[in-house]
């Protein structure tokens, strides 16, 4: 991947990343989950997946599935960034007249199944993954889970179950920015060794820095990371990543910002200038 | 053909149809091997097999999945709901030993609620074949249908030859219209033999096996029970979100009242035991719900009966 291959994904990324910022008003979202796997994202759309706004229907397409649904802002917006979601339909979120809300849902185009309840998508992806093996197709099924997500046991039981069938087109990618909705994953249910309990669950495990693009794309270029095996990418990433006013802040999950406030964060996303945050804090959903 | 038979050829005649269980084999055991490809055992993971399953449909599979009614019913509810359900995907769900067929596995495998459950998930189809015929009368429909279906898989052998199937379409017997029984799944058999006996005491006595409990011929179930002096309801699960549930609910809509006799599990789990056992013990032995039904008939005689009898 050449320098200016990386430019043009920081760019793209600058533009999704402030496409999410400003869903974070009237009603809010999940800030901080969004822009951890943002990097992610607007990698696999928009140099990996082979989704596009013309092949969305076709049987032998990449299949993406975010197992995290509440960081779908980066989602809607990346849909946006290649063009396979109208860009003035993001304006939508949240109003009556469309339907991008806070969790991923199939009435928008691009997005593949609904989730939001989490450890869902990692046994749906294996359906999907099962049935393109039978088929002998070459497609990739990927699935982004959180890691607290990881709390839920249904996902360990997908991947017993996708390991046995040696679905090796199947690629869970974890977003590791190790916080869940309230506190710092290891403050709970510590899950380090995370590489050691996903290999004793049969997988293949590569460890990243999920915010470099050299890394992502190295390690998805990579794959499978073994024949017969789930490949697994813990990308370790910064909740919040781009806004140093939110990073790695537990009380900032869920963000409803002023516009003063959105206008503010627009500005740090550019500069690393820390915004002046008044809102409120702790925000439950 | 049974209940194997009809699968597998389903199968080898559309490869669209995958077989798969969280490896409860009892009613598939003898056709994995031939399935190929098309069978899929997930281990004991009802959830996983719901979610997969959901994956599969959207591959444009169709999957039958099996596993125990009440795991399949519970520890996957939210599982059947989500990703099923709200994707409204095609996939039959077959729960294996529900109602009083768990006999002595005691209340961990008592699927009583079962259809309470799955009648709260819009647009899923519930089957509950009265026995061995029904379920392959009614198979094949089900099988090819659109709609999520949940079926109370029963294969208990047959004493009569039931009428073709309809999805939604209950089976009527008898047009006599003192007393009016409803019933679904294996509890169907003793009902009849009750009406046998009800009729050589006099009292003249109508049997619907359901069949389906979702969708419902709701009119047609309201002309029946409109036009009968006593509603019986009789089945092997709670009183409350089932067969009752329903027919009060569409009373309740026509602004209709009547006396309902119902014969169903009143906030408890049965006694764990033999199929035989369980039913007297249960009290729907058909001995049983002929002097429930003669009791009820004298306590509302002087209130109800004499006015219905005359119409």
């Amino acid at each position: 991947m050449s320098d200016l291959d990386i430019k043009h994904l920081e760019e793209a990324s600058l533009r999704v990343r402030e496409d999410v910022i400003r869903m974070s008003v009237n009603g809010g979202c999940f800030l901080g989950a969004s822009l951890s796997c943002t990097d992610l994202i607007v990698y696999l759309y928009k140099n990996f997946l082979n989704i596009n706004p013309e092949n969305l229907k076709d049987p032998k397409r990449d299949y993406f599935f975010l197992s995290k649904g509440h960081d779908v802002p980066a989602l809607y917006a990346a849909l946006a960034e290649v063009g396979i979601l109208e860009r003035s339909r993001l304006k939508n979120h949240l109003k009556e007249n469309d339907n991008i809300y806070w969790h991923p849902n199939r009435k928008v185009p691009g997005i593949e199944f609904h989730s939001g309840s989490l450890g869902h998508l990692l046994s749906v992806a294996a359906g999907v993954a099962y049935d393109c093996k039978v088929k002998q197709l070459n497609n990739k099924i990927i699935v982004i889970v959180g890691d607290g997500e990881l709390n839920e046991g249904s996902n360990w039981e997908a991947l017993l179950v996708a390991n046995s069938y040696k679905l090796d087109n199947l690629i869970v990618i974890v977003d590791r920015n190790e916080f869940q909705a309230n506190m710092m994953t290891e403050d709970l249910l510590p899950l380090n060794p995370l590489d050691k309990k996903f290999e004793a669950f049969g997988c293949e495990v590569k460890n990243i820095d999920g915010h470099m693009f050299e890394d992502i794309d190295y390690a998805l270029n990579k794959l499978p990371y073994s024949k017969d095996k789930v490949s697994v990418l813990i990308a370790n990433t910064v909740r919040g990543k781009g806004l140093p006013s939110i990073e790695k802040r537990a009380d900032r999950w869920f963000c409803n910002f002023s516009e003063d406030e959105i206008n503010s964060l627009l500005n740090e996303l550019h500069t690393r200038i820390k915004s002046n945050l008044t809102s409120e804090k702790l925000f439950v959903r | 053909m049974n209940y194997q038979d009809i699968l597998l050829k389903l199968a080898k005649g559309n490869e669209d149809y995958i077989i798969m269980t969280a490896e409860n084999r009892a009613a598939i055991r003898n056709i994995t091997e031939e399935l190929g490809n098309q069978f899929l055992d997930t281990g004991i993971t009802e959830q996983t097999l719901a979610g997969t399953a959901a994956g599969l449909a959207l591959r444009g599979r169709k999957p039958i999945i099996h596993a125990l009614a009440t795991f399949l019913t519970m520890r996957a509810y939210e599982f059947i709901r989500t990703d099923i359900g709200v994707a409204d995907l095609p996939v039959k769900l077959v729960g294996c030993f529900p109602g009083f067929l768990s006999e002595a596995n005691g209340p961990t495998h008592q699927a009583v609620e079962d259809i309470a459950l799955m009648r709260t998930i819009p647009n899923m189809h519930i089957f509950c074949p009265s026995d061995k015929d029904d379920l392959i009368k009614g198979i094949k429909d089900i099988a090819e249908s659109n709609n999520p279906t949940y079926i109370r898989y029963n294969d208990q052998a047959s004493h009569i030859k039931h009428k073709p199937f309809k999805i939604g379409e209950p089976e009527i017997f008898g047009t006599d219209r003192e007393v009016t029984i409803l019933t679904y799944g294996f509890l169907f058999n003793q009902a009849f033999w009750a009406s046998d006996i009800l009729a050589s005491k006099g009292i003249k006595c109508r049997v619907i096996n359901l069949r389906m409990l979702n969708p419902i011929n709701k009119n047609l179930i309201y002309q029946l029970c409109s036009d009968s002096g006593l509603i019986v309801t009789i089945e092997d699960h709670y009183k409350y979100g089932g067969l009752y549930s329903i027919i009060a609910e569409i009373f309740i809509e026509q602004n209709y009242s009547c006396p309902v006799l119902p014969i169903a599990l009143e906030n408890k789990w049965f006694k764990p035991l033999l199929l035989n056992d369980v039913i007297r013990h249960e009290k729907m032995h058909p001995i049983d719900i002929v002097n429930k039904i003669e009791n009820y008939l004298l306590r509302v005689k002087n209130e109800y009966f004499t006015e219905w009898s005359t119409v």
